[in-house]
């Protein structure tokens, strides 16, 4: 919006409140704006005005905080409470300390769940940013319109489906007789075929490349728009300056890109360690436990196992960890953004 | 510049190879659908006969119309809930006196990285202590508070940005907070509104983990939550299982294509912020 238009609306708004707001009485209006006391006398005491508006405030606050404390803030607390005691779900709970998660950090199925997330992580993480990055630099701008706006759309696809639903999806390519193995046998690696999602030995990279299919798209698209952002005379001036190709990508382009990288690395080690959608929907975790994520772990323990308070000391470490990872990630972002 | 022209070709051919990548699965379970029922498909393959008739079957099987409905209906109600919370919230933190301001924030601020797991096995017995479980409301209401994070986060930033003095204009006319925030900001906040909506109705309708959790029967699901039931009934039937599945899919996909500028607008701007 330009700044001619945005003061013209700001007169025709005013002079039509201006016009509805001499038709009330003063008294009847619940409005604190200081400038409109007209006498002395009737100007309400300061701490009687702040208490009103904080009221106010209170009360527009109000439907959110409702629902928001009820559904998410009481439940989060909650799972901490549960996580110091043994409960089955329906008998009287007993308090057992810190004992949950002494199994956490020392059952090698729980802190191995913990582990594959981690490796999940350079599949989801490192390497979509790292081939997005190299094509964000080589393509650096889409010039054409509907070319990008194509490419967009393609891009987006993984990340508009539901997860479940890319499970599905990818179950079928790397099934026996899926597309993944039909495309080695015509390159002529037949030997190299497998249920991928079936064998121990291969299955969490699977879930890895399902996880590099949703993520790579969207930061490419994300990266593309912030390399468009960098200032052109940046680079010119660089290669006056006579920097090579290297120089030029440490010193202009990846400070500039820094937000972008930091916003793909948050969502996407989010994704790495809480994922559940997609592998629930193609490997539940198996086989034996070679998939088994956090995620997937407090499911089966609390709704299968009955076994609530571990599920919760396992979703507590889970909340922890991502917290740990992805908090300085957000420092570093934020601290430049300023 | 011969160099240059090269390395733009590569960077090309990439995002050309990505584009694909992208697209070969939904090829490789089209392929898997449109072959005779009953029959073992090989990878993507061409058939002269495609079988069409495949997706009215899955249509049927899945149960894809009740879900719709209530899909649609899930959706009706937790977006403009989700929409009206977090603009008056957004707005009290952007612009009204509130006691602990910083505090209430710092709540909301928490909720952005929460993973769901680790809220959905108290969540679980807090809606079956309600006695919800299993009903409409045992999706809805939760849905709706765990979106507000986002959404409250979203709306102050929004209302940040609209300049103070359209305010100050109005303040000094005498109108009132309700009024200001009715008729002033919330127009000027509508193209902010509609990026949440879009969102809150992405997250909404993909919801897979609480819809498995707090819902017993598959037809009260999201369409999501319900593709766990479909694949374990038919998991052997590949060619049914596919054309179901890409049912699945297709509302977000068919809304996503037709909004694309403002789907896309949306996630970019969404990503940044959340």
């Amino acid at each position: 919006m330009s700044n001619a238009n945005l003061s013209e609306k700001t007169a025709r708004i005013s002079g039509s409140l201006a016009a509805s707001a001499s038709s009330r009485t003063a008294s009847a209006t619940s409005s604190a704006s200081p400038t409109k006391a007209a006498s002395p006398a009737r100007k309400p005491h300061h701490w009687a005005r702040t208490g009103r508006q904080m009221l106010v405030g209170l009360l527009f606050l109000l439907p959110a905080l409702l629902f928001y404390v009820t559904f998410e803030l009481w439940p989060i607390i909650q799972t901490f409470w549960y996580s110091l005691y043994h409960w089955n779900g329906i008998d009287a709970s007993t308090y057992v300390g810190f004992s949950n998660y002494k199994e956490v950090f020392t059952d090698p199925e729980l802190y191995g769940s913990i582990i594959h997330s981690f490796f999940l992580i350079i599949f989801f993480s490192i390497v979509p940013i790292a081939i997005a990055l190299i094509t964000a630099v080589l393509v650096k701008d889409l010039k054409s319109k509907t070319a990008r706006g194509i490419a967009q759309v393609f891009l987006f696809l993984p990340r508009v489906i539901p997860g479940a639903a890319a499970g599905v999806a990818w179950t079928w390519m790397l099934a026996d007789n899926g597309t993944v193995n039909q495309m080695l046998k015509a390159m002529g690696l037949g030997n190299l075929t497998r249920v991928w999602l079936g064998d121990s030995h291969t299955a969490l990279t699977a879930v890895g490349i399902i996880g590099f299919w949703l993520q790579l798209g969207f930061c490419i698209v994300l990266l593309l728009s912030g390399i468009g952002g960098i200032d052109q005379s940046l680079y010119e001036a660089v290669a006056l300056d006579g920097a090579g190709w290297w120089r030029t990508l440490f010193t202009i382009t990846l400070p500039g890109l820094k937000g972008q990288i930091g916003v793909c690395l948050t969502m996407t080690i989010v994704a790495a360690l809480a994922s559940f959608d997609v592998v629930y929907m193609s490997t539940q975790g198996g086989p034996g436990t070679s998939t088994m994520v956090p995620g997937v772990q407090v499911y089966r323990l609390a709704f299968t196992q009955q076994r609530v308070g571990l599920a919760s000391a396992l979703a507590v470490s889970l909340m922890v960890l991502v917290l740990l990872v992805v908090g300085p990630v957000q420092a570093l972002v934020t601290r430049d953004r300023d | 510049m011969k160099q240059k022209m090269s390395i733009r070709v590569m960077g090309n051919l990439m995002l050309i190879l990505t584009i694909a990548f992208s697209v070969l699965p939904f090829l490789s379970m089209f392929s898997a659908a449109l072959q005779p029922r009953g029959s073992m498909p090989e990878g993507i393959q061409f058939t002269a006969h495609p079988h069409w008739e495949n997706f009215a079957a899955a249509w049927n099987m899945a149960n894809i119309t009740p879900l719709l409905v209530n899909s649609t209906i899930l959706v009706l109600v937790v977006v403009p809930a989700v929409i009206i919370c977090s603009a008056l919230g957004g707005y009290a933190f952007a612009r009204l006196r509130v006691p602990v301001k910083g505090l209430f924030y710092a709540l909301f601020i928490v909720g952005l990285t929460i993973p769901f797991e680790t809220l959905v096995t108290p969540l679980y017995y807090e809606i079956s202590s309600m006695g919800l479980l299993n009903t409409r409301w045992a999706l809805i209401l939760p849905l709706i508070g765990l979106n507000l994070a986002f959404g409250i986060v979203w709306m102050r930033s929004c209302f940040e940005q609209i300049p103070v003095d359209l305010i100050e204009a109005a303040s000094i006319d005498g109108a009132g907070h309700g009024r200001i925030f009715a008729q002033i900001e919330l127009p000027l906040a509508l193209p902010s509104v509609s990026s949440l909506a879009i969102l809150t109705f992405l997250s909404t309708w993909n919801q897979f983990l609480l819809a498995v959790v707090l819902e017993n029967d598959p037809n009260m699901r999201t369409m999501a939550g319900a593709l766990q039931s479909f694949v374990g009934q038919y998991q052997t039937d590949v060619v049914l299982l596919n054309a179901g599945a890409l049912e699945i899919m297709a509302p977000t996909v068919i809304l996503f294509i037709v909004l694309q500028r403002y789907f896309i607008k949306a996630m970019l701007a969404g990503s940044v912020k959340g």
